[in-house]
């Protein structure tokens, strides 16, 4: 991943200049899109899991998974975002993060790195965003090579509400 | 030993440790004004406590240590270490005293005269005699207590850190070496802790649910584990499986022991909440309470604990009537409520009875239809129990007044909700005038659950086994077949009709079934309350106990599902709620839509205006025939074989009696049929049969009777689902079957008389407490041009006047139950609005005295009430001579 490669650099620059005005985000991608989680919130990174499914749920939902003894909700963010389903054939991945004492597992098409990224890059949603996208992004950093939208997990997580 | 004095000896020897400590705090500092009351506070307890459990020499010496501590708050006194070690004295002559009663049940005989004397001599300001003579009073209690405080601070300080750390570190090893004061008060109270505190123990209730989340856990990993072992039969593992199997069950039971609390807990506000009851209300009531020693799951307890509460002021306040009443009805003055539980099958089973008037069914009906849940036909055809249930539905209350007790229309309904959120289900029996008993199932606990699972459309669910009352197989031939009235699945079941809902359909895991082409089917018959229900479903494995979790808040509002689990194979399941179930598919959503259809009503008299039921049939020509459903008592396949002769007349014996049959029209054959659909009317204990071709179906519909009919046996014709339908005159069968049964007029045919060109349909107010006749009567005038509506009762009437609803012409029945039809018509004529309006009587028998005195309270007219013709050759009479002298 040479895109990855190129932001460690440039993480590495910004770690330097000041600590306590970068955050942690682990990258995701969706179609091809770069999505970025704040790293606290992850609980796990799954491959692909059995997954059963929630009839009468959104169709967002796609069901219920067992991470471990607990009960985990899994979301797909590509039907979330409007975006046309994976094949059938093609592999998945979903990230577990808690809210609101829930666990829910967000599939997404593949995990990427964990940047380190500087405030000074961050800027709010364009006013021009696609409304299903506003809906959960938090903002956007500005990368060197593309931009990367961070998601906003609660916000996610609240719309999606029956 | 008793229940409360246990309790008691927990608690104090719980503030009795907590005193020791905050006492060592105190002598640190000694201006703790919030410590000092604290200490007062526990003091005072104690003393209050025992003062009530009658323990005379505990409650002296706290008394006397009180007024001290007292003293001390009040800041008369300095709090000296001579004055704590007193108090410290007074503590362990408590700790001895309630040792002494944990052991043997009762208080010592040592009344601690040289304590209490030292006490009062502090108490009032002379100081203490000898300083160093707190001691030995009795042995077992003062020796250590006397140096123990002062080398004991710490200990209380790292339990309770009020303070900081006063040179703790010296202090330190001197505590670690002598036993903490709370274990400390002599020999015998070594085994104090074995007197009443390990009798029973205080854990935090956070510690139990932990427990439990964990033994359920254990639970499942063990149901995974046998899993593996039944698919692989012979291992080295069976044998230590078994053990480990056997060994979670028993851990399982244990820790649900610890969360079993007796029902009495939940029921002991009660006898004081029905003496204020009785006192407010007037009345004498008994509460009996059996069984409350039966033990359920805390959560449990607590969920169900205000819907009983509720229950029993319900049975006390509406059921048990006031003594002079009840005396009248021949019952004794005294009424009784009797709360009675037990363990049936895993369940908890709750009885509250009473002995009161029971549940009025005409009153619940009148509410019905006030409140608009159903329609009056409805109603008629339902049953006792049907109209009972109602009581259970939202804003509900058949108490005429509010009450501060009950009556506020959030009631049973509530109960209900309640109960059934714990996967609980409540019935009702009543008998008017003796009483009525109320029947909760409740599962012991909600933590696990057995469960049913099943396959629909790939996907597998859990019913909880509670509501599951038995399974059924259906085939297309065989006894167990399920058949479908317009598209709705029924299974015949023992002679019932049962309503199904196929689950893939439900879920919308499928497109609808097509019941003709498979052959079998599993059928899980469900049961909630007084409701059965059959679930389709595609394959039935076995039951299994599971660990019930809620679903994700995401999902919480899908009622169909009641949670979810993991079973045994670690896949996750959802558990379906059969009270969703039937709330998605059964009456209760369809009352709910009326409520909403009723609020559109603005005024009581709308009713004629609501749909009716109807029957659709085919007899004879094409067109669909239809009859207001609740006209028709049953439906009935006779055999053709049993139809005999008596002259022209073809009869069948039914039901032990002779019932004449005829036919639709002369179209209608039937030779060469083995049998033929008959819809039965019926009146009183009359009987008649109408030999049709084929049921269609059962709609509701609003009839608007379009075009008048030249043909006798119908009322003319509407349109229901987009086609001309005949609606027919179920007057005319009867009549022409039964020449006794109404009396024939031969006037002239109706129509003639109706035409009222060119203006507003006239309006008709039909008051009849008879469904049957109203039911008759409403096609019959509205196909004559009226605009109908129907009341069941003058009173309903009269507020309807008083509504402002005005009307050209009233007919009304005479025999009336609360208020007759002469009472109603003096009424009427007295009342301002309606007083110029026509009213024409309606009755079953007209004597000519009755006669008289109809004309006498001012009707137009007396019609004897099968007399159609008359009536509406009456009705168009009344209403010109009206105009004429209008004009």
């Amino acid at each position: 991943m040479s895109t990855n490669m190129n932001t460690r650099n440039n993480e590495a620059k910004t770690l330097d200049h000041d600590l306590e005005k970068t955050r942690d985000f682990l990258t995701i991608i969706i179609g091809d899109q770069l999505f970025g989680i704040p790293i606290l919130q992850v609980q796990d990174v799954l491959g692909q899991q059995k997954i059963t499914r929630i009839p009468l749920a959104p169709p967002e939902i796609s069901g219920s998974l067992n991470l471990r003894g607990r009960i985990v909700t899994a979301l797909n963010l590509r039907n979330k975002l409007g975006l046309t389903p994976l094949d059938a054939d093609e592999k998945y991945m979903s990230v577990v993060v808690e809210y609101d004492h829930e666990l829910y597992s967000l599939i997404i098409d593949k995990v990427g790195d964990v940047l380190s990224l500087h405030d000074d890059n961050f800027e709010k949603n364009p006013g021009t965003l696609d409304p299903a996208w506003r809906d959960i992004s938090a903002g956007i950093y500005r990368l060197d090579n593309r931009p990367l939208v961070i998601l906003d997990v609660p916000k996610l997580l609240d719309s999606s509400k029956v | 030993m008793d229940e409360l004095v246990t309790e008691f000896l927990t608690e104090t020897n719980e503030s009795l440790d907590q005193l020791d400590n905050d006492l060592v705090n105190l002598e640190q500092n000694p201006n703790d004004k919030e410590l000092l009351s604290k200490i007062f506070r526990l003091m005072h307890t104690i003393k209050g406590t025992c003062g009530f459990l009658d323990l005379p020499r505990l409650a002296k010496v706290a008394h006397h240590a009180e007024n001290v501590l007292g003293r001390f708050r009040d800041g008369d006194l300095e709090v000296t270490r001579a004055y704590v070690t007193l108090i410290f004295e007074s503590i362990d002559a408590i700790k001895a005293i309630v040792h002494h009663i944990g052991m043997k049940g009762s208080e010592p005989e040592n009344d601690y005269p040289g304590l209490i004397a030292k006490l009062d001599a502090v108490y009032e300001g002379q100081g203490l005699p000898v300083q160093n003579a707190a001691a030995p009073e009795k042995p077992e209690a003062a020796s250590s207590p006397v140096e123990m405080p002062t080398e004991s601070f710490d200990i209380a300080e790292e339990t309770i850190d009020f303070t900081p750390p006063p040179a703790a570190p010296e202090n330190l090893p001197v505590a670690a070496a002598s036993p903490p004061p709370a274990a400390d008060h002599g020999d015998g109270d070594g085994k104090n802790s074995g007197g009443s505190a390990t009798q029973s123990l205080r854990v935090n209730v956070d510690v139990l649910e932990n427990l439990m989340t964990m033994v359920s856990e254990l639970v499942l990993t063990r149901n995974q584990l046998l899993q593996i072992l039944r698919v692989q039969s012979e291992t080295d593992f069976t044998a230590p499986l078994q053990r480990l199997n056997h060994v979670v069950s028993d851990l399982q039971e244990g820790v649900m022991q610890t969360r079993m609390q007796p029902i009495g807990n939940a029921w002991s506000k009660l006898p004081r909440i029905i003496r204020d009851l009785s006192m407010e209300l007037g009345k004498k009531i008994d509460l009996d309470m059996i069984g409350q020693d039966t033990e359920l799951d805390r959560q449990v307890l607590e969920l169900i604990k205000d819907p009983l509460t509720h229950m029993v002021r319900n049975s006390a306040d509406h059921g048990i009537e006031i003594p002079s009443i009840r005396q009248a009805s021949g019952k004794p003055e005294t009424g009784r409520i009797v709360l009675h539980a037990y363990h049936e099958g895993g369940h908890i089973i709750i009885k509250i009875a009473d002995d009161g008037k029971g549940l009025s069914t005409q009153k619940i009906k009148d509410k019905i239809i006030s409140n608009g849940l159903a329609s009056e036909s409805e109603v008629a055809g339902m049953s006792m129990q049907q109209i009972q249930q109602f009581i259970f539905k939202a804003g509900f209350s058949t108490a005429e007044k509010v009450t501060s007790v009950s009556g506020r229309g959030v009631g049973m309904d509530v109960v209900r909700t309640n109960i059934e959120k714990i996967g609980g289900s409540i019935e009702l029996k009543s008998e008017e005038g003796k009483g009525s008993t109320f029947t909760i199932k409740i599962p012991l606990t909600l933590a696990i659950v057995s469960a049913l699972i099943v396959e629909s459309a790939g996907e597998r669910f859990a019913i909880p086994q509670l509501s599951v009352r038995e399974l059924v197989m259906a085939s297309r031939e065989g006894e167990n077949r399920i058949e479908t009235i317009k598209g709705s699945a029924v299974l015949r079941l023992r002679n019932h009709l049962l309503p199904l809902i196929a689950l893939d359909e439900l879920l919308h895991l499928r497109p609808a079934h097509d019941f003709e082409n498979k052959t079998n089917y599993y059928i899980v018959v469900t049961q909630i309350g007084n409701y059965s229900f059959g679930i389709i479903v595609d394959r039935v494995f076995d039951t299994e106990e599971i660990v019930v979790k809620p679903v994700s808040k995401m999902i919480r509002s899908i009622e169909i599902f009641a949670g979810n689990t993991i079973l045994g194979d670690g896949t996750v399941i959802m558990i379906l709620d059969p009270n969703g179930i039937a709330r998605a598919t059964g009456e209760i959503e369809t009352s709910d839509s009326k409520i909403s259809a009723a609020h559109d009503d603005s005024s009581l008299g709308d009713h004629a205006r609501r749909k009716i039921p109807l029957l659709l049939f085919a007899a004879g020509d094409r067109a669909p025939k239809a009859v207001p459903l609740s006209l028709v008592a049953r439906l009935e396949n006779i055999k053709v074989s049993d139809i005999e002769y008596s002259g022209n007349q073809m009869l069948v014996q039914y039901r032990g009696s002779l019932m004449p049959l005829a036919p639709f029209n002369n179209s209608i054959s039937i030779e060469g049929f083995d049998e033929k659909p008959v819809l039965v009317f019926s009146d009183r204990d009359i009987s008649m049969g109408l030999i049709v071709d084929k049921i269609i179906d059962i709609t509701e519909q609003h009839i608007d009777v379009q075009v008048g009919s030249s043909n006798p046996a119908l009322m003319g014709s509407a349109i229901i689902y987009e086609k001309a339908t005949d609606v027919i005159d179920v007057a005319h069968f009867l009549q022409s079957i039964n020449k006794d049964w109404f009396k024939n007029h031969n006037d002239d045919p109706f129509g003639q008389e109706t035409g009222f060109a060119g203006s507003r349909k006239k309006r008709i107010l039909l008051v009849d407490d008879s469904p049957f006749f109203r039911n008759m009567l409403t096609p019959l005038l509205s196909v004559a041009g009226y605009e109908v509506t129907t009341l069941e009762s003058p009173i309903d009437a009269l507020k309807l006047c008083d509504n402002g609803a005005l009307f050209d012409v009233i007919v009304s029945d005479i025999e009336m139950p609360v208020m007759d039809g002469f009472e109603f018509a003096q009424k009427v004529k007295a009342h301002g609005r309606w007083q110029n309006t026509p009213i024409v009587a309606l009755t079953s028998h007209a004597t000519p005295q009755d006669i008289n005195r109809g004309h006498a309270v001012g009707f137009e007219k007396y019609i004897a009430k099968f007399d159609r013709d008359t009536l509406l050759a009456a009705l168009s009479q009344t209403l010109s001579d009206n105009r004429n002298q209008a004009a």
